[in-house]
């Protein structure tokens, strides 16, 4: 079919045949785990608009950045089918109470998993909406308890050559993977840690077994398969921040305003809107201005980007 | 009918024309991935990109196979390349961007590496333009100067590829040295023309130039040395 008419069904009311069977094995894993809610989080202040439809499962699952695989945006389904994530464990590091290395199922049973349908804008200009299953970041850091003098978050990705062939044999950026926010930013509500999307497991092309998830900012911020999370009293510097420091910024936030240094960040591509739909305007904070501009009232965020 | 296909021209003519046939059915068949819109833009800019590097083929293979039958294969190749130029760019602004002409003008005025798609695409444009032989009769001698933007125009299109990229420049790079072989190669002809040309040249009896003051100069002169003059109040 060349020509998609975009219906507005809510995303609850569709459901792909594939993930209504494997929802019957998450509603087993949640059990298992003890996991008492199903509510939806929207994040979403203004009533005014149209509730998030959900992009298609199927998209978001084949539309990956995902440089440790590949370089495009297909392949890193099938490659990154080879990482193993059973068993895996956090090291949580830094100015905290009670750091140490914790097994995921660990820190998962000590949290409530829910659904959070947030759009996603990418620094390359496209769009979507992914119903992510999660829990807030600043849950798992108010467990482990952050000292007075943490003042920002670090992540790292799993740094495993074999498995990932491009931080084996590729220099393009500095392995492993690194990500950063500032302490009000991480413990802020919207953050979130995901460990599942569409009511299932999280694919692996999309950052399991867990990854992070901040909703105003682009997305080469929401780091994918977490293996160190460290409070520091300094800004760590993030991998795309060190290999382009003119280009990416440590903030990152979705500002239509502050174009990147080679193309506009004025509009995005929708993806799953169909031939005809043109553009929409990229939204400050990606949409989500409401709940996080108060972070940066005093900042100018050309100059922060 | 068949037969008058396998003749030289009109295959290469309906070749061009197999990229297109090709996304046609990727899009008929929905198999364009998750971003269809810039997929079809993209696709039509790599060939685009392709049929102009094709193009710019034509020239060393003649003078390597001293096949005089070639223009009309540049001519088609380069018409080809205005004609995938143009869907890209009309992709870019209807599918893409809605014909929507305020979004259309910021984003190009933020995004530079549409600067030089607005610059590859407006040589090349000229260029088809001035295709016609009565466009090649009105300009004379400027025809030839004019298509020699084609240069200029390779080298915008190698940018506009480079800089929309965020990681891999894998590809970009491959095409820049594929385009340095092609530019090395005419750079190596302008300069054997050139030696070939100085040879030609007849050559007259040496004259030594001296700077000397007026005494010597004098001296100079009567044994038919030509010698300037120079002002030698002046300290240097």
């Amino acid at each position: 079919m060349i020509i998609k008419t975009h219906k507005s069904i809510p995303s609850s009311e569709i459901t792909d045949p594939a993930v209504f069977k494997q929802r019957r094995q998450l509603i087993k894993a949640m059990l298992a785990l003890g996991i008492t809610g199903s509510g939806v989080y929207s994040g979403f202040a203004d009533a005014k608009e149209a509730p998030l439809t959900a992009t298609s499962a199927d998209i978001v699952k084949n539309h990956t950045n995902y440089y440790e695989f590949t370089y495009n945006k297909t392949d890193a389904t099938a490659l990154a089918q080879a990482l193993p994530i059973d068993p895996w464990s956090v090291e949580i590091t830094g100015e905290v109470e009670q750091p140490g290395v914790y097994h995921l199922e660990d820190l998962l049973s000590q949290q409530t998993l829910k659904e959070y349908i947030y759009r996603f804008r990418c620094v390359e200009a496209w769009s979507m909406v992914v119903p992510w299953v999660g829990f807030p970041l600043a849950s798992l850091l108010k467990k482990v308890k952050p000292l007075s003098s943490a003042q920002f978050v670090q992540f790292t990705t799993l740094f495993d050559p074999k498995s990932m062939p491009n931080q084996a044999d590729n220099r393009m950026l500095d392995w492993p993977y690194v990500e950063g926010l500032r302490m009000d930013e991480a413990m802020h509500p919207l953050t979130i840690l995901a460990t599942g999307m569409y009511g299932d497991s999280l694919p692996k092309q999309n950052g399991a077994p867990l990854r992070l998830v901040v909703p105003w900012k682009y997305g080469f911020k929401s780091i994918k398969a977490i293996v160190k999370i460290e409070l520091l009293k300094r800004a760590p510097l993030s991998t795309w921040s060190k290999s382009a420091p003119n280009d990416y910024g440590f903030y990152a936030n979705v500002n239509p305003d502050v174009p990147h240094p080679r193309w506009s960040q004025s509009s995005e591509r929708v993806l799953g809107a169909g031939f005809f739909t043109p553009r929409r305007k990229t939204q400050l904070f990606n949409g989500y201005a409401d709940e996080v501009a108060g972070l940066y009232s005093n900042m100018d965020l050309r100059h922060f980007f | 009918m068949l037969q008058r296909f396998l003749k030289p021209y009109p295959l290469c003519f309906s070749l061009c024309l197999l990229p297109l046939l090709g996304i046609v059915i990727d899009m008929m068949f929905d198999n364009l991935g998750a971003d269809p819109i810039q997929a079809l833009h993209i696709r039509l800019g790599d060939w685009s990109l392709r049929l102009l590097w094709l193009t710019l083929f034509i020239t060393p293979l003649q003078k390597i196979t001293q096949w005089r039958g070639m223009a009309q294969y540049r001519k088609l190749l380069g018409l080809y390349t205005f004609f995938y130029a143009s869907l890209h760019v009309i992709v870019y602004l209807w599918l893409d961007q809605g014909l929507a002409w305020g979004t259309i003008t910021t984003d190009i005025i933020e995004s530079s590496y549409i600067w030089f798609g607005v610059i590859a695409f407006l040589i090349i444009l000229a260029l088809a333009v001035t295709t016609p032989k009565a466009m090649v009769k009105l300009l004379g001698k400027n025809w030839k100067k004019l298509h020699r933007y084609i240069y200029i125009a390779s080298g915008a299109v190698i940018i506009h590829y480079y800089w929309q990229l965020k990681g891999n420049m894998a590809e970009p790079l491959f095409y820049l040295i594929i385009l340095s072989l092609l530019m090395l190669f005419r750079l190596a002809v302008w300069f054997k023309n050139r030696q070939f040309t100085k040879m030609m040249i007849p050559t007259t009896r040496k004259i030594r130039v001296v700077k000397a003051d007026s005494a010597t100069a004098e001296a100079g002169r009567s044994k038919g040395i030509v010698i300037e003059e120079i002002d030698t109040d002046i300290e240097t």
